[in-house]
């Protein structure tokens, strides 16, 4: 199962870093980043395998959203497939 | 990978433009537990018995879904076989008593609305029927998440005028019994006309005889999404705003079917429908009114509406249609008015009255819905309100209904709060002559000729 982490607020140093560290300690394997700073807003997107989370997955959703809620930054995590679905026939 | 902008447009419609699923109903038979000649406690308890063991695990599981795909679903719900076909020979008594032993399955199931309470009395009335019907307002009164439903007329079977002029009772007498709550108890109820019998939405929803054992049936939402993207072509004609809305709704109802599917793999209950509904909230940003004010008539209720409503209830079922295995239920745009804060703008402003809210429910689903009407008007226009909608859905082929809620000493302009996804309403001013000695002839309205159709 993958999943996409969707990362946006206001930019400062370390986001992907202390994005990706919470995905490495919770078993989540980092498969593709798109990322863009526009003006002083983030944006980055994340596809990340949760076969092997060391926690279950709805535990790993809240782990990720309180790590935004920390940095002033909205963090969404979400299976994959409800983006196949809405936008792939 | 996924596309970034697709990526980016699914988060922004469920945070900014209020996309959610609007309800997971699961239709539960209730045709293995019925009656017979057994008293009301023992069929109380054996409805109580198959419903929380049905739907034990619907709640967490709704509540799973929704963490794991980020998908807001907003209630879960359950409906069952109308109970008229289930309570046997009991009295009056004896259904307030299964509807109290329905409350209690809800309040151990933890969903928030249980529909079911319901009879279809389209040509004539039975014993039970009859039964059920002087139960609904003591029922509705002494419970809380339950719903009821009766449906009056079919475009086959013509219009039942004695029963609408019972549920017109029944409607002033909810609204009596329940007057210190806002009138609350004529929200959990609503008269059909072409009943569906699989619809997930409440106040309507019951489990029809034609359906399985069990079904998961998935209403969604999405009246901000359509209006965001309706707004951002402003310069598009109508065929290209049609367009626009066809690919909103296929997004939207395609969420829809993954929901669907995915509960009913993780409940091991067959998938039934997709309703493919524009409902409305309260929360700003969710009005269907707005969608059509978007579309470019200045106030909802202008002249220009009905053209719009119909185009765009049109649209989201073309689009919805090809998204989903299975539509059913109501799937029409809903026009409520407590429930939908550019409809409430429209009646405070006069540009939106009773009688176009009628013509508008010629073109869509479901029709008179959450309208609060003066605390006196007479029980004999409230039958006529009803059996002009009734007629409205007998002639047309379609599904029609009517929730309205006398509000007791209220008058017109007046506010009625009802908290919640029921929202609040102002009083609306309701044809003052009278439809007394019309209702009151009784009898059937005969069915339409084009019900000859074998």
């Amino acid at each position: 199962m993958k999943a996409v982490v969707t990362v946006t607020g206001k930019d400062n140093v370390g986001i992907i870093a202390k994005v990706s560290v919470a995905c490495a300690e919770k078993g989540a394997n980092i498969l593709d980043i798109a990322q863009s700073v526009l003006g002083d807003y983030f944006a980055m997107i994340m596809l990340v395998d949760v076969n092997y989370l060391d926690i279950p997955f709805v535990d790993f959703v809240d782990v990720l959203t309180a790590l935004g809620n920390q940095h002033n930054l909205r963090i969404d995590t979400m299976h994959e497939d409800i983006f196949n679905s809405m936008h792939r026939i | 990978m996924l596309n970034t902008s697709d990526i980016l447009e699914t988060i922004q419609m469920i945070r900014q433009d209020c996309l959610d699923v609007r309800t997971i109903t699961m239709g539960i038979s209730l045709l293995d537990v019925a009656g017979g000649a057994d008293s009301a406690g023992c069929i109380s308890n054996r409805i109580y018995d198959k419903i929380t063991q049905k739907a034990e695990h619907l709640v967490a599981t709704g509540e799973q879904i929704e963490k794991e795909y980020g998908i807001p679903i907003i209630h879960k719900r359950v409906s069952v076989t109308p109970l008229s076909l289930v309570g046997g020979s009991l009295d009056q008594d004896g259904y307030v008593e299964i509807a109290k032993a329905m409350q209690r399955a809800a309040d151990t199931t933890g969903v928030n609305f249980i529909g079911g309470f319901s009879t279809l009395v389209h040509k004539g009335i039975a014993r039970g029927d009859a039964a059920l019907m002087e139960a609904i307002p003591e029922a509705l009164a002494s419970t809380h998440n339950v719903c009821s439903s009766v449906n009056v007329g079919t475009t086959r079977a013509g219009i039942n005028m004695d029963a609408v002029n019972i549920c017109g009772n029944i409607i002033k007498q909810l609204a009596v019994l329940t007057e210190k709550q806002d009138c609350i108890g004529c929200a959990k109820f609503v008269v059909f006309s072409n009943v569906p019998e699989d619809n997930p939405f409440m106040a309507g929803a019951f489990h029809g005889v034609g359906e399985p054992e069990c079904v998961i049936n998935v209403g969604v939402s999405g009246p901000g999404v359509v209006r965001n993207a309706v707004e951002k072509h402003p310069d598009a004609d109508l065929s290209q705003l049609a367009d626009v809305i066809k690919k909103t709704a296929f997004k939207v109802t395609r969420m829809g079917q993954l929901v669907a599917t995915e509960a009913s793999k993780r409940l091991q209950v067959p998938f039934g429908i997709v309703d493919l509904s524009l409902a409305p909230t309260p929360a700003v940003g969710d009005s269907v009114a707005h969608i059509l004010e978007g579309m470019g008539v200045e106030r909802c209720g202008a002249p220009g509406t009905t053209a719009a409503l119909a185009m765009l209830n049109d649209a989201v079922k073309k689009g919805g249609a090809m998204a989903s295995s299975h539509v059913g239920g109501l799937s029409g745009a809903f026009i409520p008015i407590s429930e939908d804060q550019g409809m409430i703008d429209a009646v405070n402003c006069g540009a939106l009255s009773l009688e176009k809210l009628e013509a508008m429910t010629c073109v869509c689903s479901v029709g008179l819905d959450m309208i609060v009407i003066p605390g006196d008007i007479p029980v004999t226009t409230i039958a006529g309100i009803i059996a002009d909608e009734a007629a409205i859905g007998m002639i047309n082929n379609k599904t029609t209904a009517v929730r309205l809620i006398p509000a007791i000493g209220k008058k017109v302009g007046d506010m009625v709060e009802f908290g919640g996804l029921l929202g609040y309403a102002p009083v609306m001013a309701v044809n003052s002559f009278s439809s007394k000695k019309f209702v009151l002839r009784g009898g059937r309205i005969p069915a339409p000729i084009h019900s000859l159709r074998n």
